[in-house]
C-alpha cells in the first residue's frame, strides 16, 4: 500500500470513530425515553433494565445501519419491540380474552351509572387509579395491543412512526390502538369500581 | 341542544383526540360538543384519562443503568 493510501485509510477509520462517538451519544441521550416505553411493556422493573441493556447492546453493534437523520428513537425502539417479541413474549402469561364493550363511552358510562349522572366528575374517576393500576391493566391486555397503546399513548409516536417501528401497516396500528384503548378502559373501569 | 346523533360524535372521539380529524369532522365534532352535554363530559373524560396514562408512565431510569448503557458503548460487530 502506498503512502497516501494509507493516510486516507487513516483519516477514514477516524471519521468513523467520531460518527460512531456521535451516534452512541445521540443513543445514551435517549435512554430515559426508551425506559419510560419498556417499562411499560414488561411486568416488572428488572426486566425493563434488561431490555434496555439488549436494545442498546445491538443498537451499538449494528449502529452502521442507522441512517443519520432518520428517527432515532424510532430505530431503537424497533430494536427494543423486535427484542420483546423475541424473548418474553412466549413467556408471558397470555392475556385472557375477552369480550371487547364495542363503545369509545364504555368507562365513562359505566362511571356515570354507578355514581349517578351527576357525579360524573373525570378527575374523581381518575384519582381512585393508582399507579399501579395502569401497570396492571397494560399487563391484562393482548400485547399486540398494548405494544400499540404504549408507543402511541406512552412514548408519542405518531401512527406512521409506530407502524414502521411495529412494521405494519398504518392501519393495523390505528385499530390495535383503538381496540387497545378500549381493552384498557375496561380493565381500569374495574379497578377504579371494584 | 343536540343536532348530531351522539354516535357520530362518540366514533370520532378516539380521532379528535388524537388531533387527526379532516377540518370538516373537527368543525362538526366542535359544533357538537357546544351543544351536547353528554359528550362533552365524554371526551373531558376521556382527556383526563389519556393523561393518567401518560404521567404514570412518567418514570426515570433507575440509577446506574445509565452507567451499564454506557459501558457498552464501542461494542464490536462481531462481539
Amino acid at each position: 500500500m502506498s503512502e497516501p493510501d494509507t493516510e486516507t485509510e487513516a483519516r477514514r477509520i477516524a471519521t468513523e470513530a467520531r460518527d460512531r462517538a456521535r451516534f452512541e451519544e445521540e443513543a445514551l441521550a435517549l435512554a430515559d425515553q426508551v425506559y419510560r416505553v419498556a417499562r411499560r411493556l414488561v411486568g416488572s422493573r428488572e426486566e425493563a433494565e434488561d431490555l434496555v441493556q439488549e436494545t442498546y447492546a445491538r443498537a451499538f453493534r449494528s449502529w452502521r445501519s442507522f441512517t443519520p437523520g432518520t428517527n432515532l428513537r424510532a430505530w431503537l425502539l424497533r430494536i427494543l419491540t423486535n427484542l420483546n417479541v423475541d424473548r418474553g413474549r412466549k413467556l408471558q402469561r397470555t392475556p385472557q380474552t375477552q369480550p371487547l364493550e364495542e363503545t369509545d363511552y364504555y368507562l365513562a358510562n359505566k362511571v356515570a351509572s354507578a355514581a349517578g349522572e351527576e357525579a360524573l366528575e373525570a378527575d374523581e374517576v381518575v384519582e381512585r387509579l393508582s399507579q399501579d393500576s395502569i401497570v396492571k391493566a397494560l399487563a391484562d391486555i393482548p400485547p399486540q395491543y398494548r405494544d400499540a397503546v404504549v408507543l402511541v399513548d406512552i412514548g408519542d409516536f405518531t401512527y406512521a412512526d409506530a407502524a414502521q417501528i411495529l412494521d405494519v401497516p398504518i392501519g393495523t396500528v390505528m385499530s390495535r390502538l383503538h381496540r387497545g384503548r378500549r381493552a384498557l378502559k375496561q380493565h381500569l373501569a374495574e379497578e377504579a369500581l371494584g | 341542544m343536540s343536532h348530531e346523533p351522539c354516535g357520530r360524535c362518540e366514533e370520532l372521539l378516539q380521532d379528535y383526540l388524537d388531533r387527526t380529524l379532516t377540518d370538516v369532522e373537527w368543525r362538526e365534532a366542535e359544533s357538537h360538543l357546544a351543544d351536547c352535554d353528554y359528550c362533552a363530559r365524554r371526551y373531558k373524560f376521556e382527556e383526563s384519562l389519556r393523561r393518567y396514562v401518560r404521567t404514570t408512565a412518567l418514570e426515570r431510569m433507575p440509577p446506574g443503568l445509565m452507567a451499564k448503557l454506557s459501558e457498552l458503548r464501542g461494542l464490536d460487530a462481531t462481539s
